[in-house]
């Protein structure tokens, strides 16, 4: 089992966090908390990417197939069938982990770029699919008005939710990638032909890590339609896969916490430039740009290494 | 079992694939471009789909701005030009920087170009859709194996191959064609042997984005030109390219073949969900052959 160490001061400075969270809605403006729910969400999407991008080197181009396939689960769920509520929370992620696992067989015989546009054709059949079902998805209008159950809908219950949700995630994720199975991922990242050659089974660790990834990524389908309670096809759409990885990007793909960092940073710049400029995306273009040119390894993986750095002047 | 396949007689089955060949020769332009690209300088590049929209919104300006007769045909020349100057400025002056990057990196970059071009075009020619007119010649049908096909589709149909030529003579026959197939295969040895690699790559990286510029100029007669067709069109050239072979030019011929006719018969059999066919083809021939149906130059 991986030694976590329990210092006070880590323990300390989780509890602060916990505690920040648990009574943001106390202080804090309704739209607020929507906007912390949303970043939550979105962290947890982008984390569950970064574990198959950034701990696991592979190029999981349409990463929003699994977001948008474990939402458009509930959904329907929630919607066309009679069966209790928790159900579908229960099944959307294992559809997305069903997901990942068809993909991931179909995929992981190939690598890098090839990998990443099969992935990407098979996602694009999946979303012209579901943008064209009008009888069972909706099509292009989607899903509204989702009935979701009352301790859901009721004041902060989504915020509540979400944040329980998306902790307990991050902690499992956390568990995974420093388990020896998420170590031996690593190693295959850095160096498969090796790895292969010790005698590890590097398909089958990248269909494990496709599958745990679409299954988080289902969870954060699931908050979603908890805070939106909404589905469209644009939930799956390659563009919003490749903002995803701009946040994993952003926050630096070699750090656990970054994604989170980069998703925050994106929703609330998304947010409050979007009241200013309906040219959001020209800024994040800028961004962007600037990001791959001056900071490769993302906002906290520039902090870290500039923390090493100064440890090892001062020896 | 077959009832709903009643209504579709040979005449249609036949007008509907002539129709598919000339929206063929649109994906076939647009994809040999991206595959160009893809194949000597290993990029690939997102933003070849907002260079198609970029080439669509300056055929309208320049075809509105010269007006009458010749207004389609200045433009048709000037639009894919401008594109390749912008083209130009961007390789020279960011892309020759990044190419040892890997290409998550690169893609990456060039998603980054899709955001910033998709506003600017937002900004310059605002969010309503245009559309210009057919020219005068290009009006009425001409009657093919006796079917009427609109004049303006076997003018398609007739460019595609002139272009598929022109690349075959170019990539093949000429100089800078052979220097490129050369850097695609080992660049630091073009390199040694003392050919600034840094240029050729700049030149086939300008014919790249000139062809989507022209299949944005060929295409804006024919539907509305829209934001957004520059997410649609990338993907479909993807496939296309992935699907024929990475760098091959007869592949993405075969490529855009494949999705144009599918896409075209997918109409006629069952049309909500015509887009469906042509990603379900083309994920049926990945899964068979991952590395696509001709040899890729990778």
């Amino acid at each position: 089992m991986p030694d976590i160490k329990f210092n006070v001061k880590r323990v300390l400075w989780l509890m602060g966090i916990g505690l920040l969270f648990l009574f943001l809605p106390r202080f804090l403006p309704r739209f607020y908390v929507y906007l912390t729910a949303l970043i939550l969400l979105t962290g947890l999407l982008a984390t569950s990417l970064n574990l198959v991008l950034g701990f696991g080197g592979m190029y999981q181009f349409h990463h929003a197939l699994f977001y948008g396939i474990g939402a458009y689960s509930l959904a329907l769920m929630l919607t066309k069938s009679v069966l209790p509520a928790w159900t579908g929370f229960v099944v959307a992620p294992l559809v997305s982990a069903g997901m990942g696992y068809v993909i991931g067989l179909i995929c992981v015989r190939l690598s890098k770029l090839y990998f990443g546009m099969l992935q990407i054709s098979l996602g694009s059949l999946v979303w012209a699919i579901v943008f064209r079902w009008y009888s069972f998805t909706g099509g292009d209008d989607g899903i509204h008005g989702i009935p979701l159950p009352k301790m859901l809908s009721a004041s902060h219950g989504a915020y509540y939710f979400t944040l329980v949700v998306t902790a307990i995630s991050l902690f499992l994720m956390y568990r995974i990638v420093h388990s020896p199975f998420g170590r031996t991922f690593q190693a295959i990242r850095d160096n498969p032909e090796r790895c292969e050659a010790i005698g590890i089974h590097v398909r089958q660790h990248q269909l494990a890590g496709e599958v745990i990834a679409g299954f988080f990524a289902g969870v954060a389908g699931t908050l979603f339609v908890t805070v939106e309670a909404s589905v469209f096809p644009d939930l799956m759409f390659w563009t919003l896969s490749l903002e995803i990885l701009i946040m994993c990007l952003l926050g630096g793909w070699f750090t656990f916490f970054g994604p989170m960092l980069g998703a925050a940073i994106m929703v609330t710049l998304r947010t409050f430039v979007g009241i200013y400029t309906e040219y959001w995306t020209l800024i994040l273009g800028i961004v962007l740009m600037l990001l791959i040119f001056f900071m490769p390894d993302g906002v906290l993986g520039k902090i870290l290494k500039s923390r090493a750095q100064a440890t090892e002047a001062r020896g | 079992m077959l009832e709903f396949l009643s209504h579709i007689s040979l005449s249609s089955l036949l007008q509907q694939i002539l129709v598919g060949l000339s929206r063929t020769t649109i994906l076939f332009i647009v994809a040999s471009g991206l595959s160009l690209v893809l194949g000597v300088l290993r990029i690939p590049n997102l933003a070849h789909g907002s260079f198609y929209m970029i080439g669509a919104f300056l055929t309208y300006s320049v075809a509105a701005a010269v007006g009458g007769k010749a207004g389609f045909w200045v433009a048709l020349a000037a639009a894919p030009l401008g594109v390749a100057l912008i083209s130009l400025v961007m390789e020279r002056g960011l892309f020759c920087h990044l190419y040892d990057r890997e290409h998550l990196m690169l893609l990456l970059f060039t998603f980054s170009f899709t955001l910033v071009f998709g506003d600017i075009v937002k900004i310059i020619w605002g969010s309503d859709f245009r559309s210009i007119s057919t020219p005068a010649v290009f009006q009425g049908s001409l009657a093919v194996f006796g079917l009427p096909l609109p004049r303006y589709n076997v003018f398609l149909l007739v460019i595609g191959p002139l272009v598929a030529l022109g690349l075959w003579v170019l990539t093949q026959k000429t100089k800078i064609g052979k220097i490129a197939r050369a850097a695609a295969v080992d660049r630091e040895m073009v390199g040694a042997v003392g050919i600034n690699v840094s240029l050729v790559f700049s030149a086939v990286f300008v014919i790249g984005c000139f062809l989507a510029g022209l299949g944005g100029a060929l295409v804006a007669p024919t539907q509305n030109i829209t934001q957004g067709m520059d997410h649609s069109i990338i993907m479909e050239a993807f496939l296309i390219v992935i699907v024929g072979g990475l760098g091959n030019i007869w592949g993405a011929l075969l490529g855009a073949l494949i999705f144009g006719l599918t896409d075209a018969i997918g109409i006629l059999l069952w049309p909500q969900f015509a887009i469906v066919f042509p990603y379900a083809v083309v994920v049926t021939i990945l899964m068979i052959r991952p590395k696509g149906l001709l040899k890729s130059t990778w």
